[in-house]
């Protein structure tokens, strides 16, 4: 096979940080090579400096044996590199045609709808991908969405496609679909460098792998010769522990009890359609489902963020179903929301005052209404360093920390006042390998200590990694609850495909 | 009737919705970009003011209406240069700019004809006489119009089509929603958006030169008095676009046709309050802002300083 693409001693500095040291990375025509490594470890600096995004300090850059100097994203395209980001390209009140030839439209100044929409069919024959070309990107689910991203960039003819984390924002068989494409795109005799984390897709759909640790080569795998234990041994540097919760308690005191609850979505359509569960002392309750499908909406409910139209929420006995946060927080119920950025922090905030929201207003805190900053920044440091926040000072910018240390704030604060039920939502989306190890091991150390844990996550690893139960959600109901061992990964998945009888 | 929809007042309604218009266009043009331009008002003003000077100096018009032109893009130039190349506050940049306008005008228009007042007899924007009066309703009103108003007529649909039917526009759009996205497809964004600025302070210099060269042919102090915000307030009532920005002018002014119209007038003992009258422009702007008139939603990046990404 010939070698499509070769990088050699790739260095790049940003200020203090070695984002990358003496990288190579060689990627062979016709195949899908896996880029791995954790957070922070320079797959994307890697990809942004191939895209001419970034300009390396150091080394070269061959393709086709032929020295390439990338300086800006047209140089790349020029040269047959496409790149299919994370957060798409995509304008949202522009078409699925539009958005294609965006920048390339081809054929006078004139807009003409027909003849772009005939182009982008042709397109999409070839390459067997389906989105409606004349559709606004605004009314499409994210999965057609990023078709739309590998059309962009197959259209301008690109020979080397670059997928960044391309499934982190699907649904399960969104990534299914991603991955048929992906191969037909091979077959059709592209390059694809995809660049992720979860070892699950790398197994699945790749031919070779490079590994990235610290801004450092960590290996060169061949993933029919490997197997998700090695590669993550070569990201992480270290054996990973063995996470698994043990077997369920069953007759401890129900904590949390919910019957009939109904709501609606932001919508106003019915959400949850008479929902009911038990968790208890010591219990972890997994949801699983995929995304909208009520999981979001139950956690808002119990947490008193959304109207509850019917039904009941106990929590040790007490109905809750009509109290404010505040008050649901009073009664030991903490909360770890889905979107850590946009809910679970106040981002321009230091560390230490994200630690203390919900409780400024009450001794230590503050006293008389002015805020005990003494207190604030010595608890905020205690924290800091008890939950392990990196860089350990809790008078940085919580906006500026990565994922994984934003979200040890959250969890920081949601645990540091011994919570006797938890309702956790999405806890390690998108989060490293290390950082979710941490997150699940503190998750089971509430568990063990007694707390009730609900977990939401559309991740099945994790839902069956911590749960002593499963219950999965479809269309704003329980389907089925299931044991930990009787939770198959085929079994959920078909569950939350509305399959009940199959299942 | 007749003080409600006669010839008189659909008239003044075409000639009170011109300046608005044009300032309402300049509007659509630099948000659809993702440039917020209160700096409008300023740029209707420096194009009253300056249309007088260059015609009082020169005697001529297509001079006089180049350098208003030039002045209102002189004036949006340095507001791109703000809060694009400066990435400044582009509410604080186009108030100051305002302020400078409001302020430069004063001191020129008092220095240089502080005690005769603007000339008399200067080269004016000439009406346009059709024979179309004999047409019902509203043949008599547009029988003599400005050519200014034609101009702005056909403008409205020049730029509709410029923004949704050329390959241009669709970029200007793109930049104006998703500067990024623009960016990654080669598509240069500052540009985009200095040129939409640019447009944005000669379309209002136009409507500021038609006031002063069109309407009273003379400069006076502030004389704009707050149509380039009305015409903001139209571009959103009309949804960022030309047509719909047209629209909402000519329903702002009517309102304000009709407040002069209606001035002494009554029913029985009733008197039609007419400062009540006067605000029903700004009252429907508030409504339409608030979102009553259907979903009235900016462009994306509107008022969003663009930042390259990488090193």
């Amino acid at each position: 096979m010939a070698v499509l693409l070769e990088m050699r001693g790739i260095s790049k500095r940003f200020g203090d940080l070695q984002a990358l040291d003496r990288v190579d990375l060689t990627v062979n025509e016709g195949e899908i090579h896996a880029l791995v490594g954790e957070n922070g470890a320079g797959k994307t600096t890697l990809m942004n400096i191939l895209y001419g995004l970034y300009h390396a300090d150091a080394g070269t850059i061959r393709i086709r044996g032929e020295d390439a100097r990338i300086t800006g994203p047209r140089d790349a395209i020029a040269r047959g590199i496409g790149m299919i980001h994370q957060h798409f390209m995509l304008v949202p009140p522009l078409t699925v045609a539009e958005n294609v030839v965006l920048g390339d439209e081809r054929g006078g100044p004139v807009l003409d709808p027909r003849p772009l929409e005939a182009r982008v069919r042709d397109l999409e024959k070839r390459f067997g991908i389906e989105a409606e070309p004349s559709a606004r990107i605004e009314d499409l689910p994210l999965g057609i969405q990023q078709r739309v991203e590998i059309l962009k960039v197959l259209y301008r003819g690109s020979e080397l496609l670059i997928f960044d984390e391309p499934t982190a924002v699907l649904t399960p068989q969104e990534v299914d679909e991603l991955f048929a494409i992906v191969r037909t795109l091979r077959d059709e005799g592209k390059t694809l460098i995809l660049i992720t984390h979860k070892l699950r897709e790398v197994l699945a759909v790749t031919d070779r792998i490079t590994v990235l640790r610290g801004g450092k080569n960590a290996g060169e795998l061949v993933t029919k010769e490997t197997t998700a234990r090695a590669i993550a041994v070569a990201m992480v540097g270290r054996e990973l522990k063995d996470i698994r919760a043990r077997a369920a308690t069953g007759t401890a005191m129900p904590m949390l009890q919910i019957s009939r609850l109904e709501a609606k979505s932001d919508r106003g359509a019915p959400a949850l359609k008479g929902v009911d569960l038990v968790v208890r002392e010591g219990e972890v309750l997994g949801i699983a489902g995929v995304g909208g499908n009520g999981q979001s909406e139950l956690a808002q409910c119990i947490l008193g963020l959304r109207p509850v139209t019917g039904g009941t929420i106990t929590v040790n006995g007490v109905d809750i179903a009509h109290d404010d946060p505040r008050r649901t927080r009073e009664r030991g119920v903490a909360y770890v929301p889905e979107d850590r950025r946009a809910e679970g922090l106040v981002l321009p905030f230091t560390v230490a005052d994200n630690f203390i929201l919900g409780r400024q207003d009450r001794a230590p805190y503050a006293r008389r209404g002015i805020l005990e900053r003494e207190v604030i920044a010595r608890d905020g440091q205690r924290l800091a360093t008890e939950f392990d926040v990196r860089p350990p000072n809790a008078r940085a910018i919580v906006g500026t920390l990565s994922g994984g240390n934003q979200q040890k704030v959250v969890l920081g604060r949601e645990l540091s006042e011994s919570p006797k039920l938890i309702v956790v939502s999405q806890p390690t989306r998108g989060l490293d390998i290390g950082s979710t190890e941490y997150v699940h091991e503190r998750l089971l150390e509430q568990r063990a200590r007694g707390c009730a844990i609900l977990l939401v996550s559309s991740e099945l690893d994790e839902i069956r990694a911590l749960s002593d139960r499963i219950a999965v959600m479809f269309e704003g109901r329980i389907v089925a609850t299931l044991s930990a061992t009787e939770g198959t990964e085929e079994r959920l998945g078909l569950l939350m495909a509305g399959h009940v009888e199959a299942a | 009737m007749e003080v409600l929809l006669g010839a008189g007042v659909l008239a003044a309604t075409l000639r009170l919705a011109t300046p608005i218009a044009l300032a309402g266009l300049g509007g659509v043009i630099t948000e659809r970009s993702g440039v917020v331009n209160i700096a409008l008002e300023g740029c209707m003003l420096v194009g009253a003011f300056f249309g007088i000077l260059v015609a009082d100096k020169t005697g001529s018009l297509p001079l006089a209406l180049v350098a208003a032109l030039a002045a209102g893009a002189a004036l949006a130039a340095l507001h791109a240069l703000a809060s694009i190349t400066f990435r400044a506050d582009q509410i604080v940049s186009g108030m100051a700019l305002n302020i400078l306008a409001l302020g430069l005008t004063s001191y020129l228009d008092y220095e240089l004809y502080g005690t005769t007042g603007t000339p008399a007899d200067l080269p004016l924007i000439p009406d346009l006489s059709l024979p179309i009066a004999g047409i019902p309703l509203v043949g008599e009103a547009l029988a003599r119009q400005n050519v200014a108003v034609w101009v702005t007529v056909v403008l409205v649909v020049l730029l509709q089509l410029y923004l949704f039917r050329t390959v241009p526009g669709l970029r200007l759009r793109a930049v104006g929603e998703h500067p990024r996205a623009a960016d990654t497809v080669g598509i240069d964004v500052r540009m985009t958006r200095y040129w939409a600025v640019l447009a944005s302070g000669a379309l209002a210099a136009l409507g500021g030169v038609y006031l002063s060269l069109g309407v009273s042919g003379s400069f006076t102090d502030g004389m704009t008095n707050g149509k380039g915000f009305i015409g903001l307030a139209a571009m959103i009532f009309g949804r960022w676009t030309p047509v719909g920005a047209l629209i909402a002018a000519l329903l702002f002014g009517y309102g304000d046709a009709l407040s002069v119209s209606l001035q002494g007038a009554s029913i029985g003992d009733f008197r039609f309050p007419v400062q009540l009258l006067s605000t029903i422009p700004y009252l429907l702007t508030i409504f339409a802002v608030a979102g009553f008139v259907g979903r009235s939603r900016p462009p994306a990046a509107d008022g969003i300083p663009y930042e390259k990404e990488g090193h």
